[in-house]
């Protein structure tokens, strides 16, 4: 009965190219072999899409075009083993044919991945055997910016790279130049800067928790997660006077004090955050189809995470005790009581309780920061950086000189270099600082951990299903600002 | 999985990697050293076996403009900079690798056989800067679109302007 059937096919075909053989003959083209006609025309295909899109190279490859090295890389054999168990071809499958698997496009417009990430992915039906994240579609040349700001104004800039976390950009950014400088900042400034970090670290984690949500198809933790962040947004239009790209952590201190009533404004923000993560729990940790998606989906190793240099809650899943808050303090967290989340399998699952707890452990270290609020000043009192009050400007002629020298020209910053990080909600942000002594950052380098981060997705995604590809990328947290600044 | 048993494990001390190379004194990181070209990866890879796990952070400099900044003796000043900062974990050290390369031929080696997460950063250096690292599997650009011309993070190359009015322009009135 098969015989019978291909041969029927068989005839089918025939008669289908020998109509196409007619067409292509009256076109005059050659007609040696109706295949090459038809993978030239695949070919011609192919060349106007990758000039329509100039990302040529930076694509993912088919396998055959495709070197070792590179196709290690991209099926995610990360770790650098002995010679010996240096390939294993059943784990790169190295043998697979390119007519075996199809290479499809996910983004940039993709709406769940989180941006303009574009991921190119090989299929074997609906697993995921290599992984490619293709950047640079949100580029501005921050860096480059930063060289014609002079310092006064570069927190302006960098604060719009993360645009989750702005003020912890702004915070790298101030400590950085503070540490060419060498000023020494009053305690309220440093315990303000804290306040502010972790108010930002609870609504990094809590946009994170609404979009993964989101993404889970759980549409209620998205309306919550927006709605709790809300509060906290509210509270730094309070403060700095916008919810977003404040430009409130400038170097030398920050720009305002904390307004009047601020404890009760923190109070209600803690006991209500606090009281709602447990509702979360409820909605999801608990939850058979939640867990269902995210346990053993998307699984690191602490040694894979080094190699590829994760930090942030990333890291912390696969049970890697690393945060910079405890490991290497900055500001006063030295003084503070909390506890380093961490996970153990480093899957989905754990990230998501690594985040979950982190909120908890921000909501801790704030109340201990409000009780503990030094009074003083909020920056510096050295007029050659930061500017005078604005009462002082009409009295004192020496004032107004030094309130026009820091708007125009800005402060100089000695001669050096200097390489500073913290730990933002998505890992170590780090600022490599060069200066020769003008008011103006002669180098300026943003190490984003989202950047970072994202090189962990082939490992992540291989061997997964497609229909899980979203989830991952999720719980990575990338903020494509930040990616490609 | 705690620190200690999540890395290789053959601690050593870090001045104990190639003592002979070039080194200043800093304030943020325990070790700066200044290596030349032909020992980079040589040093990158002893600093990694004495438990430098992971490699946080790799970018690179155009001094064109800034010409006089302080080395230590014996390093002549090039007109690029390789910036590797190295993160132990198990020591809660930092370590910063400084490596000068020459306008005329701004080749290095890649790290990515040593630490595979450099592989993005290397790409964005040679992206922004245009350092070539050699034997990096896929160095191609990463930021800017694939038929960009130069590199934008070099100091000879401008930055964009829009011409401001800042008088009312003679309209067509």
């Amino acid at each position: 009965m098969s015989d019978h059937d291909d041969a029927g096919n068989d005839a089918g075909n025939d008669e289908h190219e020998l109509v196409e053989a007619e067409f292509d003959a009256d076109e005059g083209f050659d007609t040696e072999g109706f295949r090459t006609v038809g993978q030239e025309r695949h070919a011609t295909e192919l060349v106007a899409l990758v000039a329509e899109t100039s990302e040529g190279a930076q694509e993912l490859q088919p396998r055959g075009d495709t070197g070792s090295g590179e196709l290690r890389r991209e099926v995610g054999a990360v770790l650098r083993l002995p010679e010996g168990n240096y390939i294993d071809p059943n784990d790169i499958d190295i043998e697979r044919r390119d007519d075996e698997t199809m290479i499809i496009n996910m983004g940039p417009q993709h709406p769940s991945t989180h941006g303009v990430l574009r991921l190119m992915l090989e299929l074997d039906g609906e697993t995921v055997l290599r992984t490619k994240p293709i950047i640079g579609y949100l580029h501005t040349g921050m860096e480059k910016t930063g060289e014609e700001l002079t310092y006064v104004q570069g927190a302006t800039n960098v604060t719009r790279m993360d645009y989750l976390s702005p003020l912890t950009n702004e915070l790298v950014f101030s400590l950085a130049t503070e540490a060419l400088l060498g000023v020494d900042l009053p305690p309220r400034a440093v315990w303000i800067r804290m306040l502010m970090a972790e108010l930002q670290r609870v609504s990094s984690h809590l946009m994170w928790m609404a979009t993964n949500g989101m993404d889970l198809g759980s549409t209620s933790m998205m309306i919550y997660g927006f709605r709790e962040r809300e509060m906290v947004l509210s509270f730094f239009e309070k403060t700095t006077g916008v919810r977003m790209n404040h430009n409130y952590i400038r170097p030398g201190g920050v720009a305002a004090d904390l307004p009047d009533g601020w404890q009760d404004d923190i109070a209600v923000i803690c006991d209500t955050i606090l009281v709602r993560t447990f509702e979360y729990d409820e909605l999801l940790t608990g939850q058979p189809i939640f867990r269902e998606r995210t346990e053993a989906v998307g699984n690191l190793t602490a040694e894979e995470a080094l190699a590829l240099s994760v930090t942030g809650p990333v890291l912390r899943s696969t049970g890697v005790p690393w945060d910079l808050r405890r490991t290497m303090p900055y500001l006063d967290y030295d003084k503070l009581d909390f506890d380093v989340i961490v996970g153990s399998y480093g899957d989905n699952f754990d990230r998501y309780s690594v985040r979950l707890n982190e909120i908890r452990e921000s909501i801790k270290m704030i109340r201990q920061i409000a009780d503990r609020m030094p009074a003083g000043d909020y920056r510096v009192q050295d007029r050659k950086v930061t500017p005078p009050p604005r009462a002082r400007i009409d009295e004192s002629m020496e004032a107004l000189i030094h309130h026009f020298k820091i708007f125009t020209e800005g402060f100089r910053v000695p001669e050096g270099e200097v390489y500073l990080a913290i730990e933002s909600p998505r890992g170590e942000l780090g600022c490599y600082m060069v200066s020769d002594g003008t008011s103006k950052p002669y180098r300026m380098h943003i190490r984003g951990p989202s950047f970072v981060n994202l090189q962990a997705l082939p490992v992540l995604l291989r061997g997964g299903l497609m229909a899980d590809a979203v989830a991952v990328i999720s719980s990575v947290d990338p903020v494509m600002g930040e990616v490609d600044r | 999985m705690s620190i200690e048993s999540a890395t290789a494990g053959q601690a050593g001390t870090p001045s104990s990697v190639l003592p002979d190379v070039p080194r200043l004194p800093d304030r943020s990181v325990s070790q700066l050293a200044f290596p030349p070209r032909e020992r980079y990866a040589q040093m990158v890879r002893a600093f990694r076996d004495s438990g430098f796990e992971t490699c946080a952070d790799l970018c690179a400099v155009d001094y064109l403009t800034h010409p006089g900044r302080s080395l230590p003796d014996g390093v002549k000043a090039e007109r690029f900079e390789v910036v590797v900062n190295l993160l132990s974990l198990s020591m809660r050290q930092r370590v910063r690798i400084r490596v000068q390369v020459p306008e005329s031929d701004p080749v290095v080696s890649t790290l990515t056989d040593i630490y595979s997460g450099t592989d993005a950063m290397e790409r964005e250096a040679f992206d922004m800067v245009g350092i070539i690292f050699e034997g990096h599997p896929d160095l191609t650009r990463i930021l800017m679109p694939e038929d960009w011309e130069g590199h934008p993070l070099r100091k000879d190359y401008g930055v964009g302007r829009v011409p401001v009015q800042f008088k009312e322009a003679p309209g067509p009135r």
